[in-house]
């Protein structure tokens, strides 16, 4: 029987990709074939699949897997935050404490542009990938906004114009610093999470439990 | 042509309605075998009359005004509309009162998969009952229902809805802290929770308890070993667990963390689940204070079935390729360690008909 115990866990690629393999190897998961092909996306025989963070939620919510891993940004965005607001309804078991970033609202160098057009305008526009959390900090903050949701290359906006502020994910802040942009303002420290299925949180408690337990009794170190 | 309907809701042809229609005679032969009357209520209701309810998550999201400016909303369930009906038609009866209904109900949601804004639901209401009793007769009925439908693997999930705040107020948490704490946990957040207990200076055993009891589920050994503010609670759970048949009694999984997202449940609270869903079919549980609102206070207890989702696990289940059924069916070992550690029968494995 296998280390994930016979349960489907949901593998964000990209940024969180080595570090989840990592902690999957240290629980005794044969992950040789997850790190060799990057192709495949369904590794039946070890109860893996693999997908972008950002769908982890849809499939763990959907139970096409039992449990997942993805960051906290995505679950800010994605579930609710308050009861009573929409989003993905899933569990989030365990601060799995690596993949650190910060969620930042950054604008270019120099005099703030975005206090510039909220004094005189009265509203700031804003360049993001995460719409609900952007508006729920400007919000939060009092601000007027108006959320430009774009799918690449965020720093692009504020650069051409289109926006005075970014809410971005940054980890070492390079690529603001190269794109002359400055953080304005830190708004939350995004590490990866575990998330579970509803359901499969109830039907199959004894294995995700001894998972949980599994985890958690690895060296610190291993959790970030 | 193409002509819009309203995001959330659907058109339901023959086909299907056939199907549905099969599920719904079921159940009503079940309910009514029970003694469970059938009753039709208005789909709009005064806005005043739903809101002496603490709806919480389910409140009425569609309003309207009428010809003299009151204003109407659209039922968002139909425990409201029958605590209405008993304080204003059955005034002066004598409990115990049974009621079953097949309705539609309006809530504000996003569509997601099962979740629309217009949706079927299928329930009882048990009208001065009190517990144990009244909630073992409800789970009775919910289970035998779910069986005529034939709906074979499901499980229901049985809580407490008073346990985390008695919990709470045990261990002298401060009123402010207690919001915080219960959002994190209705939302299912646990990473969430022990932040807000951090934040909240909560540590040490209080800290530890408040985390680990909601997370406890599984057979009737869950219950032991409780600490002592949850002890009126349990033994509760544990009295009707005691007067359920044995075929019901193994149905029941205990979840000493669940919170349903409505705001009136007082006391036991289940819902159910079924692999071939990734979401609760349904749900119920005691809500002794809410016919007190109405003005004729008596115990009461109820449930209701999303008739979709029970739709969808049964087709699920006739496949045999659910949710969570596909995989565990394949790779044996789930379906034999979680359910025996569940206390529970094996769940089927591989396609059943």
């Amino acid at each position: 029987m296998s280390a994930t115990n016979g349960l489907t866990i949901a593998v964000p690629r990209g940024a969180l990709f080595e570090d989840t393999v990592e902690l999957l190897s240290a629980l005794g998961l044969d992950t040789e074939e997850l790190r060799s092909n990057d192709r495949k996306l369904l590794f039946e025989d070890i109860g893996v699949i693999t997908m972008r963070p950002s769908d982890v939620p849809t499939y763990v919510e959907a139970g096409a897997a039992d449990l997942g891993v993805t960051g906290k940004d995505v679950l800010l965005e994605q579930t609710a935050q308050s009861p009573g607001e929409g989003g993905r309804a899933v569990y989030e078991l365990l601060d799995l404490g690596y993949g650190r970033c910060t969620m930042v609202l950054a604008s270019k160098a120099g005099p703030d542009p975005a206090l510039e057009a909220l004094r005189r305008l009265g509203v700031m526009r804003v360049a993001t990938k995460y719409p609900r959390i952007a508006a729920r900090h400007l919000e939060e903050t009092g601000r007027q906004a108006e959320i430009v949701e774009v799918k690449g290359s965020v720093e692009l906006a504020p650069l051409t114009g289109v926006v005075e502020a970014i809410v971005d994910l940054t980890a070492t802040g390079t690529t603001l610093a190269e794109n002359n942009l400055v953080v304005r303002e830190e708004i939350v420290v995004c590490t990866a999470r575990l998330i579970a299925n509803p359901v499969a949180h109830k039907l199959k408690a004894a294995p995700i439990d001894d998972f949980l337990e599994q985890l958690r009794a690895l060296p610190a170190a291993r959790l970030g | 042509m193409i002509h819009p309907i309203p995001s959330g809701t659907r058109d339901v042809l023959p086909e299907e309605t056939r199907e549905v229609r099969a599920i719904t005679d079921a159940l009503r032969r079940v309910f009514e075998r029970h003694g469970y009357g059938e009753i039709y209520t208005p789909a709009l209701e005064y806005e005043s009359v739903l809101g002496r309810a603490d709806m919480a998550e389910a409140q009425p999201a569609y309003r309207v005004f009428d010809e003299s400016g009151a204003v109407l909303a659209l039922r968002s369930d139909m425990t409201v509309p029958i605590a209405r009906v008993v304080a204003t038609r059955y005034a002066s009866s004598d409990p115990p009162m049974r009621f079953c209904y097949f309705a539609h109900c309006y809530r504000g949601v996003r569509p997601q998969r099962g979740q629309p804004r217009e949706l079927l639901q299928a329930g009882i209401e048990l009208i001065g009952s009190p517990a144990p009793e009244g909630t073992a007769e409800s789970l009775t009925v919910l289970c035998h229902s779910l069986d005529a439908v034939g709906l074979k693997d499901y499980r229901v999930g049985l809580g407490d809805a008073s346990i985390f705040p008695a919990l709470m107020a045990s261990l002298q948490v401060r009123d402010e802290a207690r919001k915080g704490l219960l959002e994190a946990l209705v939302l299912r957040d646990f990473v969430g929770l022990e932040q807000t207990l951090a934040e909240a200076g909560i540590s040490g055993e209080a800290s530890e308890l408040l985390l680990e009891v909601p997370q406890r589920r599984g057979g009737p050994d869950v219950l032991a070993e409780m600490p002592v503010p949850a002890h009126d609670a349990v033994t509760g759970l544990r009295r009707v667990h005691e007067l359920l048949e044995p075929a019901v009694a193994d149905r029941v999984i205990f979840d000493l963390g669940l919170v349903r997202n409505i705001g009136y449940y007082t006391g036991a609270v289940f819902e159910v689940y079924d692999p071939a869903l990734g979401a609760p079919i349904g749900g119920g549980g005691r809500y002794d204070e809410l016919l007190g609102r109405f003005g004729r206070s008596l115990p009461a207890v109820g449930f209701a079935l999303g008739v979709d989702r029970l739709h969808i696990a049964l087709a699920g289940e006739e496949r045999g390729t659910g949710a969570l059924l596909a995989r565990s069916s394949d790779r044996g070992p789930w379906s034999d360690g979680g359910a025996a550690a569940a206390g529970q029968t094996p769940v089927r494995s591989g396609p059943s008909r």
